[in-house]
């Protein structure tokens, strides 16, 4: 195992990729991923690694390009956040159709309009149903841990899709934390070269993108929902290597305290340890509440959430983007959608809170888990709105 | 002993038939589906008029339109879509679009 290092997470994203041995680059840079594309281009530069930095004219064009150095077999990457995700989003539903293992970073910002540059998880919400395998972080450790892991999930041939890493922007892409790499040869060993299933050369002509008719359609899309739900069983694979390679353990639901909890809060992202730390807070004060924090957003792991959620009274879910004029957060619509049929379930309280970079203290969580004491509650609710 | 009939599939009947992400591994196999019938207009040439130039051949977007043995040119009715570039751009008006039902 290597040595700890000071370094800020945005590097350190671009550092864990410079270690998975990419064939292509494509990233425009967009705040605040900004320093992701600025260092992945300086370490092809400097020919740290044997790769191609292509200098794309926008996200459209970077996820395009890579399209292609996928199909001709490519270890591809890039990184973008919101406006340059929203610019990419006619293509990702085309790259996991046509089955590329593409990797991304997305350093999760608000969408504008009103413009604004910090974190919440709009950017990311609309691109759910792309097919695409979903991944958040709550740190810069797990940020380096998941984008080497990224390309082994997405390039297993029980897979092959793309996947996508969100970093929280700014509260975890501009942090400077203190953070492990595994050596150069550890990742080799972990992360063989890509083996394509198949791939464009001019000796052996195939063709991919294809179009297909009404009679056809169809199919395609159950196909790629199975091939999408399979992934789970391969980040579970992938997690559980991780840990006897480096310790570390990941899962596609985690969960802090929530063994014998009444409440529990559902969190995605980098709000997962101010939400810890509320939950300890209130322990001391004999709250029976805990937290499920949800790693995996597709596909969404449905057994390992609701054991994960099994015998609580009342569940929060923290939303940091809304289905504007729907019935609240999407993953809070997602997860009355899977426990409706239930016999057995939790109440469920929907929170909108922390968008656009507005901070969530300690004190804002223990107030969102007080909202379980209400007796009648909204489809959803929005936190700190000022009226 | 009779021979075994293997019928070619026109296209995958159920969703495991599928190659991943709709590859297709058979190079050429576009030509087993004849586009012509699409069309509502055929073009036909007055070769009179035609200077073999091969404007039509270059401009064809479907790459049906073939040169003959005489150095004039022809479209392929199986796969041309009526489209009518061809016409457009023969600038000697050798080219004209016809009805189909004509």
């Amino acid at each position: 195992m290597g040595k700890r290092v000071g370094m800020e997470v945005a590097i350190a994203a671009a550092e864990a990729v410079a270690l998975c041995n990419i064939d292509v680059a494509a990233v425009y840079p967009i705040t605040p991923q900004s320093h992701i594309a600025e260092h992945m281009a300086d370490i092809i530069h400097d020919g740290r690694i044997d790769a191609e930095f292509i200098t794309v004219e926008s996200e459209h064009s970077a996820i395009s390009a890579l399209a292609g150095a996928s199909a001709a077999g490519a270890r591809a990457y890039t990184a973008t956040s919101s406006q340059g995700l929203m610019l990419m989003h006619e293509i990702l539903p085309i790259v996991s159709a046509m089955r590329l293992p593409i990797c991304m970073a997305n350093a999760n910002r608000a969408v504008s309009g009103p413009l604004n540059i910090w974190n919440d998880h709009t950017d990311i919400m609309p691109q759910r149903d792309s097919g695409w395998i979903c991944l958040f972080t709550e740190n810069g450790q797990e940020a380096i841990d998941l984008s080497i892991m990224s390309f082994k999930i997405a390039e297993d041939p029980e897979v092959m899709l793309p996947c996508v890493v969100n970093i929280d922007g700014f509260q975890l892409t501009h942090m400077i934390e203190p953070l492990e790499f595994p050596s150069q040869a550890e990742v080799a060993k972990f992360l063989p070269p890509r083996k394509p299933f198949a791939q464009l050369h001019p000796d052996n002509p195939i063709s991919m993108g294809c179009f297909a008719m009404p009679d056809t359609y169809t199919e395609t899309v159950k196909a790629k929902e199975v091939a999408l739900q399979g992934a789970k069983k391969v980040v579970i694979r992938v997690f559980s290597e991780w840990a006897k390679r480096f310790g570390r353990k990941y899962g596609v639901v985690e969960t802090y305290r929530a063994k014998d909890a009444e409440t529990l809060m559902l969190t995605m992202g980098s709000m997962g340890e101010t939400a810890a730390t509320a939950v300890d807070e209130m322990r001391k004060k004999g709250k029976k509440v805990g937290l499920v924090k949800l790693r995996l957003w597709r596909p969404f792991p449905v057994e390992e959430f609701k054991a994960a959620i099994a015998g609580c009274k009342t569940l929060v879910v923290m939303d940091r983007a809304l289905s504007t004029g729907g019935a609240g957060g999407p993953v809070a619509t997602d997860i009355k959608s899977i426990l409706y049929g239930e016999k057995k379930k939790p109440r469920v309280l929907n929170v909108v809170a922390g968008l656009g970079g507005r901070d969530l203290t300690v004190g804002d969580f223990v107030n969102m888990f007080g909202l379980a004491n209400k007796k009648k509650n909204e489809i959803f609710e929005f936190y700190g709105v000022r009226e | 002993m009779a021979k075994k009939k293997t019928v070619q599939k026109k296209w995958p009947e159920t969703w495991q038939e599928l190659n991943p992400g709709c590859m297709v591994f058979a190079a050429g196999n576009a030509a087993n589906y004849k586009t012509g019938s699409w069309k509502s207009q055929r073009p036909v040439w007055d070769n009179a008029k035609c200077i073999k130039c091969g404007i039509c051949y270059i401009f064809c977007p479907e790459g049906c339109i073939q040169e003959t043995k005489d150095g004039f040119y022809e479209a392929n009715l199986d796969y041309c879509k009526g489209c009518g570039i061809c016409a457009h751009e023969c600038w000697p008006g050798a080219i004209v679009m016809r009805e189909e039902e004509e």
